[in-house]
């Protein structure tokens, strides 16, 4: 290969020169402390003496621990029955948080592609709820869904739906369902505004060939729309899921030491600062990082497949 | 009209109606609360009948809160400042300098916004008290980057690709060093990309909650996220709703607005973002 | 010594050869033309010798220096852009002074040469504008004017005239060639796919075809003696027609080839003879096109427009016998 030139010299050297103080800022602040917190998950470290921890191999994902007298068990992360109930509930959440705000998101964005009289008002205001902070979002929620003064209980009780108050973010049966209708609330507009970026991109002619055809609305949106907007739609799906699997901010102030809504975040926090079990919080975190990179790599890998095996 | 579109029509305006009471509604109702206080909180209304000034007069009374909203303002800016500075020369280098490993550097920056911040939060906590910054706000400054920058890096990357190269090389035949061709000749081109991106970024900063929670242990250092989750009454049973509402309409007002008038930025802001290029 | 030296230059892009080759040398205040279809190499010879993209092999000399490795600013070469390449958020002022600054010349300098362009090329009352606010033409010539400020030893076009309407080029192309009057000492090489422009601006031509040079010289002299097929059918518009098998054989070549101008029309007798299928008046010529059994195409005449011939008419065509072209299979010419 011949040598480079002067000017591509200078400009790959100056781009690495450029690189590098953002490469060193995220090394420090993602590399060496995922790695920390990997390494603590092997020791026994607690919150007062990182220095001092201990190797102490696989201990806090799963050991035998032997009584002495020929009986044992096993003890650990991945046969402890809150952590198994947290990542349960973290999938469920996941599950139906990323169906409903896709379901709702997607009738957002459709409405919004119309043409009709105040449609940036109706823009304006779908947006206001991703614009108020999670933890605000919490405590108003927390307020409507209040046992005794919540609104919510007072319209239902009103329009005869319930006939007692319940107690939504207290109750074990509901308080799932309160953090989930939460998340939806707030984070439909995102998905409504990536649906929409995706429907825009379709032209008007398509449609307009449809109605030339005869084509009913349903037909053209199942046949015409849906497939068109699926690209954008999966990609959406996809940085949502990933999110919800993380979710942390909403069950902690909402729903706080509820068993039926604990998620992996707020387990492995749990164990690192409330109950000082920092390398057992250190060894759930790592899972959960462990989770979120494989479904990531699949991801990447499905769509590179994609890419490669398409390629016409 | 037949009476069948006036059924359509009507169904979609309903509809649309839904769709704008269910956006709004729970902030009308956080700010009707505000304005209530003592016992009239507890009677449920959804029309206002009082207007009480007294909840917002509280949350400013011992001046914490006012501090916590400068803690905020303070972080937040900082780290949108900072990560903008990293991000414009690293974009640069990501969309228009050609080199070996460009592609995977981008995915490898990329993913890191991927990370659950719980995984580097032990990590995290150690780093920040090596380095003495416990309980300070330059410990969130710090750490917040883990989010802000590959977002801005990504963002400004996109749209730098997108800036003509004819114009670069006319600044290359004219002597310019990228440096030059970066402040001269790009930033200036880019500075609607670069409000954009900033706005979001400092959104994103001003609600995070999780590192705020952890690395902050006195009142005076924490920012408004924590700050109103803490809000508690003198017992158990005495959950000062009226304050939280007060506080939590103070924080959120700027932000609804900022989003408002700003919106057609954000919208493409975020779906340059997410819509993979 | 020449001031634009190429030895042996070749480029590949990967393992594309996107040049293979190019030898040639420009004398000081000569105007020479790139020209060739799409994909010939031209603008990626212009960019080589502008320092945008590295040379594979060979070595590209200037004034005697060779540099190969030299940063564009350093080689004293300016450039103008087929879409102007003006920084957007800048006046034309600016724009032009953009480059001085970046050599460090003084205020006082630049102000005098930025003045001087202005004037020769009657761009001063739009100094304080912005690009937006003027019309094509305005645009090109700002453009002129930025690379003329930094006084190159050599100037670069690489087609500014395709971004402009068919009005505005014949105009413009006639201020380049003042300019290249004015600037008798500047070297300037332009690459275009008109080869009109070419022929007329150009003091030298080099034709270029897939990344091979094939042939270099005086306008008229490619017009005259194209040194091989491919030229031949380049240069000149309308083309040349070239006619194979028997009637080219019996002229001793595998292609013959006869221009327009070249050709007798008569309705009454003629060495081949064909239908006309079109006529083209144009005005000043009109263009008959005549087929025949000789070729696949129609054969193309130039006849003056006063004569009248009606399509469909039995027509016989015949060439100067001077004025013929030969070439062989591999599109050599054919002397003798």
């Amino acid at each position: 290969m011949a040598p480079q030139s002067g000017l591509a010299r200078q400009r790959t050297r100056s781009a690495w020169a450029f690189l590098a103080p953002m490469l060193f800022v995220l090394a420090a602040v993602a590399l060496y402390p995922l790695l920390r917190t990997i390494w603590f998950g092997f020791t026994d470290a607690s919150l007062t003496s990182f220095s001092s921890a201990r190797f102490v191999g696989f201990r806090n994902y799963l050991e035998w621990l032997d009584y002495g007298d020929g009986n044992g068990e096993w003890l650990g992360l991945l046969v402890d029955g809150r952590w198994w109930s947290a990542v349960w509930n973290t999938v469920r959440f996941t599950l139906v948080s990323v169906t409903l705000e896709t379901v709702f998101g997607m009738i957002i964005a459709l409405v919004l592609n119309q043409k009709f009289a105040g449609r940036a008002v109706v823009r304006a205001a779908v947006l206001i709820p991703w614009a108020i902070p999670t933890v605000v979002s919490a405590k108003m929620w927390g307020w409507m869904l209040h046992d005794q003064f919540g609104i919510i209980n007072d319209i239902l009780m009103r329009i005869g739906l319930l006939s007692a108050p319940v107690a939504w973010t207290a109750s074990p049966d509901t308080a799932m369902a309160a953090v989930m209708m939460v998340d939806i609330w707030k984070t439909t507009p995102f998905m409504a505004l990536l649906i929409l970026a995706g429907l825009q991109m379709i032209p008007d002619d398509i449609y307009e060939a449809a109605r030339l055809d005869g084509v009913g609305p349903v037909r053209t949106f199942r046949r015409i729309t849906l497939p068109l907007v699926l690209p954008a739609v999966l990609v959406a799906v996809v940085f949502r899921a990933l999110d919800a699997l993380r979710v942390f901010d909403i069950v902690y102030v909402l729903t706080p030491n509820s068993p039926e809504t604990r998620t992996m975040s707020v387990f492995a926090r749990e164990n690192l600062f409330d109950y000082d079990k920092f390398a057992y919080g250190s060894a759930a975190s790592t899972l959960l990082f462990l989770i979120i990179a494989m479904i990531t790599i699949g991801f990447i890998y499905a769509t590179r497949m994609d890419l490669s095996g398409n390629r016409e | 009209m037949t009476a069948r579109s006036y059924l359509r029509k009507g169904g979609f305006y309903l509809l649309v109606g839904v769709i704008v009471l269910q956006a709004v509604f729970p902030f009308y109702y956080a700010i009707l609360t505000s304005l209530e206080s003592g016992q009239a909180i507890f009677d449920v209304n959804y029309l206002p009948h009082v207007i009480d000034l007294s909840n917002y007069r509280a949350a400013f009374a011992n001046g914490v809160f006012g501090h916590q909203i400068l803690n905020s303002v303070f972080v937040a800016t900082l780290v949108v400042v900072l990560s903008m500075l990293l991000a414009v020369t690293a974009s640069y280098a990501l969309a228009r300098v050609p080199f070996k490993g460009r592609a995977l550097l981008l995915l490898t920056v990329l993913s890191v916004s991927m990370f659950p911040q719980i995984a580097v939060l032990s990590g995290l906590f150690e780093v920040i008290r090596m380095m003495g910054l416990f309980n300070s706000l330059w410990s969130l400054i710090f750490s917040y980057m883990i989010f802000t920058l590959p977002f801005t890096v990504w963002v400004l990357t996109t749209f730098m690709r997108k800036l003509p190269s004819e114009i670069e090389e006319a600044a290359i035949m004219d002597g310019a060093p990228p440096l030059v061709i970066i402040r001269r000749i790009f930033l200036p081109l880019l500075w609607p990309a670069m409000v954009t991106t900033g706005l979001l970024a400092f959104i994103h900063a001003w609600n995070e909650f999780l590192f705020a929670l952890t690395f902050l242990s006195t009142d005076g250092q924490r920012t408004v996220p924590v700050a109103i989750a803490l809000i508690s009454g003198r017992s158990e049973f005495e959950i000062p709703w009226g304050n939280i509402m007060a506080a939590s309409v103070i924080v959120t007002l700027p932000l609804v607005v900022l989003v408002l008038v700003f919106q057609r930025k954000i919208v493409s802001g975020l779906t340059a973002g997410a819509v993979k290029g | 010594m020449a001031t634009v030296d190429l030895r042996n230059i070749s480029k590949n892009f990967g393992t594309v050869e996107v040049l293979k080759d190019v030898s040639l040398s420009i004398e000081k205040g000569e105007f020479v033309a790139f020209v060739g279809p799409s994909g010939c190499g031209k603008s990626t010879l212009l960019r080589l010798i502008a320092g945008l993209e590295e040379i594979t092999s060979g070595d590209l000399m200037i004034e005697g220096e060779r540099v190969n490795d030299v940063l564009p600013a350093k080689r004293g070469v300016s450039m103008v852009f087929q879409s102007y390449a003006l920084y957007p958020h800048m006046s034309v002022y600016e724009n032009m002074a953009f480059g001085l600054e970046q050599a460090k010349l003084s205020k006082d300098e630049t102000a005098r040469r930025i003045a001087e362009a202005a004037q020769m090329l009657q761009i001063e009352g739009l100094l304080e504008r912005k690009p937006k606010a003027l019309s094509g033409g305005q645009r090109q010539r700002v453009a002129i004017g930025r690379a003329i400020t930094r006084q190159p030893r050599l100037f670069l076009f690489d087609e500014p005239l395709s971004n402009l309407d068919a009005a505005l080029r014949g105009e413009t192309r006639v201020e380049i060639a003042r300019l290249h009057d004015r600037l008798a000492e500047t070297t300037m090489i332009y690459v275009t796919h008109d080869q009109v422009e070419a022929m007329t601006l150009a003091d030298r031509i080099v034709v270029l075809n897939k990344g091979r040079v094939e042939q270099i010289g005086e306008p008229l002299e490619l017009y005259e003696r194209p040194a091989s097929r491919f030229v031949a059918g380049f240069i000149g518009s309308p083309k040349m027609n070239f006619l194979t098998g028997d009637a080219a054989r019996q002229h001793g070549a595998a292609t013959l080839g006869v221009r327009p101008e070249d050709l007798t029309l008569s309705a009454e007798q003629g060495l081949w003879s064909g239908k006309i299928a079109l006529t083209e008046a144009l005005g000043s010529d009109t263009f008959i096109h005549v087929d025949t059994p000789l070729s696949d195409k129609s054969i193309v005449a130039r006849v003056s427009p006063r004569e009248r011939f009606r399509h469909g008419m039995p027509v016989y065509l015949t060439p100067a016998p001077e004025r013929l072209h030969r070439f062989d299979e591999a599109g050599a010419p054919v002397r003798g």
